[in-house]
C-alpha cells in the first residue's frame, strides 16, 4: 500500500513540474506558438506504466489542474476530460501490449494517438461549448493539432523514461499484469 | 456481493491474483465503469460552473491554483530567462554591439534589484509619452514581466504576468507596452495576473483613428505570431480609412477596463464587401506579441504595492 502511496506522489510530481516547465519553459522552444505537451505525455506515460485505472484518475487530475492554473482562461473541464479519455485510452493500450511486448515504436505510436485524442477532444469541447478561441478553421486546427503530435513524440524519449523509472522503483511487483 | 459472483463466472478461479485487484474490478488495472461516469460528470460539472457568469466557485479554484503556480511560474521563468537569451549574447559577442547588449544587460539586472530599473522606466516613460500626446492624460503604471504563455493548442491567447494584487494590479485593468496596447487584466491572484491579449478572439477593444476621430470595435484574429492582426469595425460604415492611420482606445477614463488614447496599430489593409457594403479594416498591431517581456498594468495613481510604480510623471515611488 505504501508502495501505492509513493507511486501516486511520484505521478503527481511529475505532473506540477511538467505542468509548470508547460507554461513557463517551453514557449521559448515554441515552433510557431505550438509547444509540446508535457502533461499529456506525463499521463500516457503513468498510464502505459500503471494501467487504465490510474491513467484515468490522473489524467482527470492533470486536465483540472491544466483548466485551472494560469494562463488559462478556457472553460475549465475541457482538458480534464481530454486528459482523463487519454489516461483511459492508453491504458487500456498498455494491457494489450502487456500481453504482446513492448517497442520503441509502440511507445511512440501510443504518444502521437494520444496526443492527437487529447487536442482533438478539447478542441471539439470548445467547439460545442462555444469556447473555441481562436480556433481558425478545420485546416488550421489540424495544423495545430498535428505539430502538437509531432512535438509530442519528439520529447517523449526525454520525459517517459523518467516517469516510467520513478513509478516502477516504487512498486516493483505491479508487473506481469497478464 | 454481485461483483465477486460476475468475477467468479467470467474468469475463473485460476486467473484470479491476489494482489491489486479490488473486488469489484472484473479485470486489473481497468477502472470500473461507476468511475468512468463518475469522472465524466465530474469534467461535465466543471464546465456547466465554469461555463456561467464570472465570480463562479471555479474562479475561486482557479485563483488558488494560480496562488501555488504562479510563483513556481516566475521561480521557472527567471531561472530559464539568461539561457533563452544566451544565443544572442554569444553570437554578438564578435562584435561591439555585442558588448553594448551585454552591458546593457548587466546594468538592467543589477538597478532591477533595487527595484528602480531604469531600463523599465526609460520604456515606460516612452509609453508615457505616447500616451499624454494622444491625450492629456496621465497613468500610473506599475511595471511587470510575462513569465507564462499559454499554448497554442489552448487556442486563446493569455499571458501570465508576475503582478498581482499584491502589486496593485486588479482585474478589467488595462495592460500596456512601450509600444502600444497589449490587452487588460482578467484575474489576479496574490503575486500573478493574467492577462487576456487584445488579438484574443474574445478580446473587443473600442478604437478610434487618431487622424479623423472617428469610432470603430477592434477586435482579435488569434494568431500571436508575425501574423498577428485586428479587424477594425467603424460605426460610420460609409467612411474608409487611410493606409498607415493610427488607431488609439478610446475607452472611458477611469471606468475601464481600457483607458483612452493608448496606441493600438495601424491601418494595413481594407477590404470593401461590394454585395453588403460592409468594410473590414485590418489593423498591424505595434506590440509584437510573440516577444513580450516588459508591460506595464495602468493602475489608479497613488496606488502602493511590493514594488516600484511609475507614475505619470515619469517619477518611481
Amino acid at each position: 500500500m505504501s508502495g501505492r502511496v509513493a507511486a501516486a506522489v511520484a505521478a503527481g510530481v511529475a505532473v506540477l513540474v511538467a505542468l509548470v516547465l508547460q507554461t513557463s519553459v517551453l514557449p521559448h522552444l515554441a515552433w510557431h506558438g505550438v509547444a509540446p505537451d508535457l502533461v499529456l505525455v506525463v499521463v500516457v506515460a503513468v498510464a502505459l506504466t500503471r494501467g487504465a485505472h490510474t491513467g484515468t484518475v490522473v489524467g482527470f487530475a492533470a486536465g483540472v489542474l491544466v483548466d485551472l492554473a494560469p494562463p488559462a482562461d478556457h472553460v475549465a473541464g475541457r482538458w480534464a476530460l481530454a486528459l482523463m479519455l487519454v489516461g483511459y485510452v492508453a491504458g487500456r493500450v498498455a494491457e494489450d501490449r502487456a500481453a504482446r511486448g513492448t517497442g520503441v515504436l509502440g511507445t511512440l505510436a501510443v504518444v502521437a494517438a494520444c496526443s492527437f485524442l487529447g487536442s482533438s477532444v478539447f478542441a471539439l469541447t470548445g467547439l460545442l461549448l462555444g469556447d473555441a478561441g481562436t480556433v481558425d478553421g478545420i485546416a488550421g486546427l489540424l495544423g495545430v493539432v498535428a505539430t502538437g503530435v509531432v512535438l509530442d513524440v519528439l520529447v517523449t524519449p526525454l520525459v517517459m523514461p523518467l516517469v516510467t523509472r520513478a513509478l516502477e522503483r516504487r512498486e516493483p511487483e505491479r508487473l506481469a499484469v497478464r | 456481493m454481485k461483483g465477486l459472483t460476475r468475477r467468479g463466472s467470467g474468469l475463473g478461479i485460476g486467473t484470479r491474483r491476489p494482489w491489486g485487484t479490488a473486488p469489484h474490478e472484473d479485470r486489473p488495472g481497468r477502472p470500473p465503469g461507476s468511475l468512468l461516469l463518475a469522472l465524466v460528470l465530474a469534467c461535465a460539472s466543471l464546465m456547466v460552473l465554469d461555463h456561467g457568469a464570472d465570480g463562479g466557485p471555479v474562479d475561486a479554484l482557479r485563483s488558488g491554483v494560480g496562488t501555488v503556480v504562479g510563483p513556481a511560474q516566475s521561480v521557472t521563468a527567471a531561472a530559464v530567462r539568461p539561457l533563452v537569451t544566451l544565443p544572442d549574447t554569444v553570437r554578438d559577442r564578435r562584435t561591439l554591439q555585442a558588448q553594448l547588449s551585454a552591458l546593457e544587460e548587466e546594468n538592467a539586472s543589477l538597478r532591477e534589484q533595487v527595484r528602480t530599473d531604469p531600463y523599465d522606466r526609460e520604456r515606460l516613460a516612452r509609453l508615457e509619452g505616447l500616451t499624454t500626446t494622444a491625450r492629456d492624460l496621465g497613468q500610473t503604471l506599475v511595471p511587470a514581466r510575462v513569465v507564462g504563455l499559454g499554448p497554442a493548442q489552448s487556442f486563446s491567447a493569455t499571458v501570465t504576468i508576475d503582478a498581482g494584487s499584491d502589486a496593485g494590479v486588479q482585474p478589467d485593468q488595462t495592460v500596456v507596452d512601450a509600444d502600444g496596447l497589449v490587452g487588460r487584466v482578467l484575474r489576479t491572484t496574490a503575486t500573478t495576473a493574467t492577462v487576456l491579449l487584445v488579438v484574443d478572439p474574445d478580446s473587443t477593444v473600442g478604437g478610434r483613428i487618431a487622424e479623423t476621430m472617428e469610432l470603430g470595435f477592434l477586435s482579435g484574429r488569434g494568431n500571436l505570431g508575425g501574423g498577428a492582426r485586428l479587424d477594425l469595425e467603424l460605426v460610420d460604415q460609409r467612411l474608409v480609412p487611410d493606409r498607415g492611420d493610427t488607431v488609439l482606445t478610446w475607452g472611458s477614463s477611469g471606468a475601464g477596463p481600457y483607458v483612452a488614447g493608448v496606441p493600438v496599430g495601424a491601418v494595413t489593409r481594407v477590404y470593401e464587401s461590394l454585395r453588403d457594403g460592409s468594410k473590414r479594416v485590418v489593423v498591424d498591431p505595434f506590440v509584437d506579441f510573440s516577444e513580450l517581456d516588459v508591460v506595464g498594468v495602468v493602475v489608479p495613481s497613488g496606488t502602493r504595492g511590493d514594488r516600484g510604480v511609475v507614475e505619470a510623471d515619469g517619477s518611481i515611488r
